[in-house]
């Protein structure tokens, strides 16, 4: 167990396919609680995964278009009361229910390597919580 | 704050360089820029401080370029953005590629036409057979362009094979119509085996069928081009050597099948490397056309109304609706494939909606006056085939229509009307293998 906290203390760098492949249920899942708009979508992203998701942020735009056009978020301009136009994205109910089955592939994949690492039950309590 | 606002402002003007992100896109980018600028100066940077990290946190610019360049499926995009120099030259040296097939396809169908002895007598077997002589080249440059796998390049020929065989064992009873009806047929099902190299083999994915279906429109396009200028070419070349007394005739006979068969891998090889030319012109022509042929349907539609199908209806007139719906499908499909699909429903979406409608209500006449027929005179070989394409068509219309209807009304997007028509796509060819390889059997061949 002590692997654990030098694991903790050392930064995670983790994949680019990993962080890619996740990207399209972290937008998701972000934009399930609630409307949101690019800049502050990265915020989120940076404060659930405690600063160890490193996105280059430009790249979340195109990501949002791709997510538009598949017909999961919506996309609107708007001026909030105090600050600039910004265009803000919700999620449709096409994208919950893709969502949904990311959180079901993610799910099993985590559960898989959990058992394969032998009894590793905290990933997938982590994933639940996400 | 001035200097930083040209800072922004040169920043905008190179995101805006690139021909993938559109202005909206800028200025999302540019809030996102200043969003965390202004967070950044809040924690206490000074403003030029925060402009080079905000820049640098965006990304390169290249790459979030190349990024939405590959999100807008429009070819055009991946084109510009990615292309360098470098792939500019290779396109360029490929041409002796292209013109070597092309040779290939002229020598084999003179050498065909002569060992059929056309046109001195009229042979069915040159006419069922000519496309085996064409596209089986076009299959092999798309296979050599691509860079397929031996073993890829062995399955595209199988189809081939196979069609060479069949259709050259069956015992079709001269002048029937099963004869006919294969040769019409054969050139669409191997039009369809040319997707696979097309597709460097991977038939499942529903954007490279997509690409497949912007081909074959831009192919026809610069066919048709083609088709003209040799044939003023020809028409030309012929007035001046009359009075001289050469024969004619005979530059006819060796040109135009040469002339015929080798532009279909000159037409390809211009799509391949002149893709923007034709990218710029197809979008205009389907603009232009679309409505026009909405129009002439409403027409027809109205005009079949007041008067009636029945009576005029004969095989003819069948055939040139066929060919009718066939070319509004057609022009439906490119116009689909053009269509830059992240924008929001436009007058020529609701256009293109009239003109489906029209098309299946007027397939849905014909279908009734053929069924009547055949109750009353039993199945042929033609009106099997006829009512076959006619049921392919009308599903295929059907779907499209109710799927632009929930696009245009804003309940579906417009991802769901390409997957409709990409999920289609084989059914026509499966329909045109059917004709050929099951109905000359299922009628003794007559």
């Amino acid at each position: 167990m002590y692997l654990d906290e030098d694991e903790a203390k050392a930064v995670v760098n983790i994949d680019k396919d990993l962080v890619a492949a996740s990207a399209t249920p972290l937008v998701l899942a972000i934009l399930a609680e609630g409307e949101s708009y690019g800049y502050a979508i990265l915020k989120r992203v940076r404060e659930i995964s405690g600063g160890e998701l490193e996105w280059t942020d430009g790249m979340l735009y195109p990501l949002l278009h791709r997510l538009h056009r598949l017909g999961y978020v919506t996309r609107e301009w708007r001026i909030p009361p105090e600050g600039r136009r910004r265009r803000y994205y919700a999620i449709t109910d096409e994208g919950q229910a893709a969502l949904a089955e990311h959180k079901r592939q993610w799910l099993t994949v985590a559960r898989a390597l959990g058992d394969a690492w032998g009894g590793g039950d905290l990933m997938p309590l982590a994933f639940g919580r996400a | 704050m001035g200097r930083l606002d040209i800072g922004i402002g040169e920043w905008r003007a190179f995101v805006e360089q690139s021909p993938a992100v559109d202005g909206r896109d800028a200025e999302e980018l540019e809030a996102h820029l200043r969003d965390q600028i202004a967070d950044l100066t809040a924690a206490g940077l000074t403003a030029d401080e925060a402009f080079l990290i905000a820049v640098k946190r965006i990304g390169k610019l290249d790459d979030v370029s190349r990024e939405f360049a590959r999100e807008h499926s429009g070819r055009l995009w991946r084109q510009l953005v990615t292309s360098d120099g470098g792939e500019e030259r290779e396109t360029d040296s490929r041409w002796l590629e292209a013109i070597v097939f092309a040779a290939a396809a002229a020598v084999t169908i003179q050498v065909a036409r002569l060992a059929a002895g056309f046109p001195g007598e009229e042979s069915s077997w040159l006419l069922q057979n000519a496309s085996l002589f064409v596209l089986p080249f076009l299959g092999g440059y798309f296979a050599r362009r691509r860079g397929l796998s031996m073993r890829h390049s062995l399955l595209t020929v199988v189809p081939f094979a196979i069609a060479a065989v069949v259709i050259n064992l069956y015992p079709y009873v001269e002048g029937g119509s099963t004869e006919l009806l294969v040769a019409a047929h054969l050139p669409v099902v191997l039009w369809f085996v040319i997707a696979y190299p097309y597709m460097s083999g991977t038939l499942d994915s529903h954007e490279r069928r997509m690409d497949f279906v912007r081909f074959t429109g831009e192919w026809f396009i610069y066919y048709v081009l083609i088709a003209l200028g040799g044939g003023v070419l020809l028409a030309l070349t012929a007035l001046i050597l009359e009075p001289t007394g050469a024969d004619v005739e005979l530059i006819f006979e060796w040109a135009l099948p040469s002339g015929v068969t080798g532009a279909v891998i000159v037409a390809a090889w211009l799509v391949e490397s002149k893709q923007r030319v034709v990218e710029n012109m197809a979008p205009v022509l389907t603009m232009i056309f679309t409505p026009l042929f909405a129009g002439m349907l409403i027409i027809a539609v109205v005009v079949y109304a007041l008067t009636g199908l029945g009576g005029a209806f004969d095989r003819e007139l069948l055939g040139v609706f066929d060919a009718m719906l066939v070319v509004v499908l057609g022009l439906v499909l490119y116009g689909i494939s053009a269509r830059d699909p992240s924008t929001s429903p436009g007058w020529i979406d609701r256009i293109q909606l009239v003109a489906v409608v029209s098309a299946l209500v007027l397939d849905l006449m014909v279908l009734g006056v053929m069924l009547a027929r055949i109750g009353e005179l039993g199945f042929t070989p033609n009106r099997t085939a006829a009512l076959g394409l006619n049921i392919v068509l009308l599903v295929n219309l059907a779907g499209a229509a109710w799927v632009s209807t929930r696009f245009l009304t804003g309940q579906s997007t417009f991802h769901r009307l390409e997957r409709w028509q990409t999920t289609y796509l084989p059914i026509f060819g499966l329909w045109a293998a059917t004709v050929v390889v099951i109905l000359p059997p299922l009628f003794s061949f007559i």
